[in-house]
């Protein structure tokens, strides 16, 4: 290597450095507001490495009876939204691009642009109407105002990239519509819906605006529960901060794991709920 | 592009077997569960948000039709206009910022260097983590006494600031956490357009050895711009609506400092249950979106025109 490309080298290492490292020092301060006891949480200069480890934070925290329940209640929201949208939003997305209505996308560009707090306003005074306050079915209907333009607008742009060849030729072969989807469509597809599932998990399991006016003590979400944490525990960072990173472990580790799923959804629809 | 692809098969399908033709157009049924949905919770919703913003409508008194006075009634709440100008102001430095460092991130990952893939996990990771949780760690770094920033200013010599519970500097310290989180977008939305780039351009330029920033400023930056249009519009958009990160952190405070409309809605909303005000507060909110996107729109194709009148 010459001079000027060992130059280049240590160039490019450094600003790599620099741009991830906002990224790796936030979440490395986020273990280890988790893992701190308040004496050392308190202190000032700032400690980064413990002397002792407050695991103790993690086990209050999930001992909590009600940190339970609202996990639970999580996984129902986004498990439910997540397979409705799925169940209406695949077919969609393959009827949109077989008949080419891309007019159609409209609607979900509409989506895309509305604040989250518009669909509250008159949804929230449906669900009082219909007396479905007070159960986690008001929260599963308005995350499809997430998950749904997610599934349809990914499933609308893979379904237009899958060959029509197969399909075709099932068609010729006096396959109905419905079967051509069901057994020559849809396997192809398997990568776009798994796109379309991990972010409509992620956009769902975090969306917080929903939640806050609809969720009552029992039906409330994890990032719900976190906030309302804030008001009580304003001092204990500890068992605060530990509640968050459990709260977004989940999606982190999908992250990490689904990195290629992630960055082909974002970049080809660039789709973000609420 | 799909027009064309679209348009092939269709034709060769008639060709090759006349006989279905007399099918009915039969893809609609995969469509109609979903716009069941859509009709239900996006068209509904709009149309009847557009009929409560004519209507005095209070949680727990009757509703009276009032036309157009919730409209009128914003032109002249100095707590919306305040709103408006905090939101114009965030939505300014959440689209620049980000743009600026996201644009230059994505030349760094553009580069081939080890562990590439996993460094890009780890760099999106801000926007894929769920806002409050992330809120409330920012929270706690923004205390003044506490706070880990401080502390970190305190190393180059920079005297304590009061972030996010002053209101001097509670909306940069909020951009500061926007910022933070969105660049990775930017990121991968013009890392998208480097990759598209054909390599001519900078093998002619490196011939005629031109600088790292003449390359960037004349041949990438061009080339990109349209990606950069799109990270841009996408940003305007989430950053006018941001809700969770504010909220959050400082619930539009201290004071009002940092309330932006969307804040403002919830107020008048879910706080004082004037559901009438606050549909009109949506509808307009709703149109300032369009009308910024627009305004973006335009100053895009006046762009183009400039370039092609100049013959670039």
């Amino acid at each position: 290597m010459t001079p000027r490309q060992i130059i280049g080298k240590i160039g490019l290492w450094l600003s790599v450095f620099v741009i991830v490292s906002p990224a790796i020092l936030f979440f490395l301060w986020m273990i280890s507001l988790s893992l701190k006891f308040e004496v050392d949480n308190a202190a000032y200069p700032p400690v980064f490495f413990p002397d002792r480890i407050a695991w103790k934070n993690y086990a209050d925290v999930l001992a909590s009876n009600r940190f339970l329940t609202y996990f639970v209640n999580s996984l129902i929201v986004t498990g439910s939204s997540t397979l409705l949208a799925l169940i209406v939003g695949v077919p969609a997305g393959y009827g949109i691009a077989r008949m080419a209505a891309h007019k159609s996308a409209i609607v979900i560009l509409i989506a895309r642009i509305t604040p989250g707090l518009s669909y509250l306003i008159p949804l929230f005074l449906l669900f009082q109407w219909l007396g479905l306050l007070g159960t986690l079915v008001p929260q599963i209907i308005i995350h499809l105002v997430v998950t749904v333009p997610i599934v349809i607008w990914i499933m609308i742009g893979y379904f237009e990239t899958t060959p029509m060849e197969l399909e075709e030729a099932a068609l010729i072969d006096g396959a109905g519509r419905w079967q051509v989807f069901r057994h020559v469509a849809l396997p192809i597809a398997k990568p776009g819906v798994a796109v379309a599932f991990i972010l409509a998990v992620i956009f769902s399991w975090n969306n917080f605006v929903f939640g806050i006016v609809l969720a009552g003590r029992e039906t409330r979400t994890l990032p719900v529960a976190v906030y309302n944490m804030i008001s009580f525990d304003q001092l204990s960072w500890g068992p605060l901060a530990a509640a968050a990173l459990i709260v977004t472990l989940p999606v982190l580790l999908l992250t990490v794991f689904a990195q290629r799923q992630i960055v082909a959804g974002l970049t080809a629809g660039a789709v973000k709920g609420g | 592009m799909s027009a064309l692809t679209q348009s092939t098969p269709a034709a060769a399908r008639s060709d090759a077997a006349p006989e279905k033709e007399l099918r009915p157009p039969s893809y609609w049924p995969f469509v109609v569960p979903a716009l069941v949905v859509v009709l239900a919770i996006i068209i509904f919703p709009w149309v009847f948000t557009i009929w409560m913003s004519l209507n005095e409508w209070k949680v727990g008194s009757p509703t009276t039709f009032v036309g157009f006075s919730n409209y009128l009634r914003l032109t002249s709440d100095p707590r919306f206009l305040e709103a408006v100008g905090h939101t114009l102001v965030y939505t300014v430095l959440s689209v620049v910022l980000p743009l600026i460092l996201g644009t230059l991130s994505a030349v760094v990952f553009h580069q081939n260097f080890a562990g590439r893939g996993f460094l890009r996990g780890v760099f999106i990771m801000p926007m894929m983590a769920t806002p409050v949780a992330i809120a409330l760690v920012w929270t706690m770094m923004f205390h003044p006494q506490l706070g880990v920033l401080n502390y970190l200013l305190s190393l180059v010599g920079i005297p304590a600031q009061l972030w996010v519970f002053h209101p001097a500097t509670v909306i940069p310290s909020l951009v500061l956490v926007e910022t933070w989180q969105w660049t990775p977008l930017v990121m991968l939305i013009v890392l998208g357009g480097l990759a598209a780039i054909p390599t001519e351009p900078y093998e002619s330029a490196q011939i005629d050895g031109a600088s790292f920033w003449q390359v960037f400023r004349f041949i990438t930056l061009p080339l990109i711009m349209p990606f950069l249009f799109i990270a841009g519009m996408i940003r305007m958009i989430d950053a006018v609506k941001s809700f969770d990160i504010i909220f959050a952190i400082t619930q539009g405070g201290p004071g009002s400092a940092s309330e932006t409309i969307n804040i403002y809605l919830y107020s008048v909303a879910f706080t004082y249950y004037d559901l009438g005000y606050g549909s009109a507060i949506a509808v307009v909110f709703f149109l300032l979106i369009v009308l910024l996107a627009a305004v973006m729109l335009y100053a895009r194709q006046r762009m183009l025109w400039t370039e092609i009148a100049s013959g670039a």
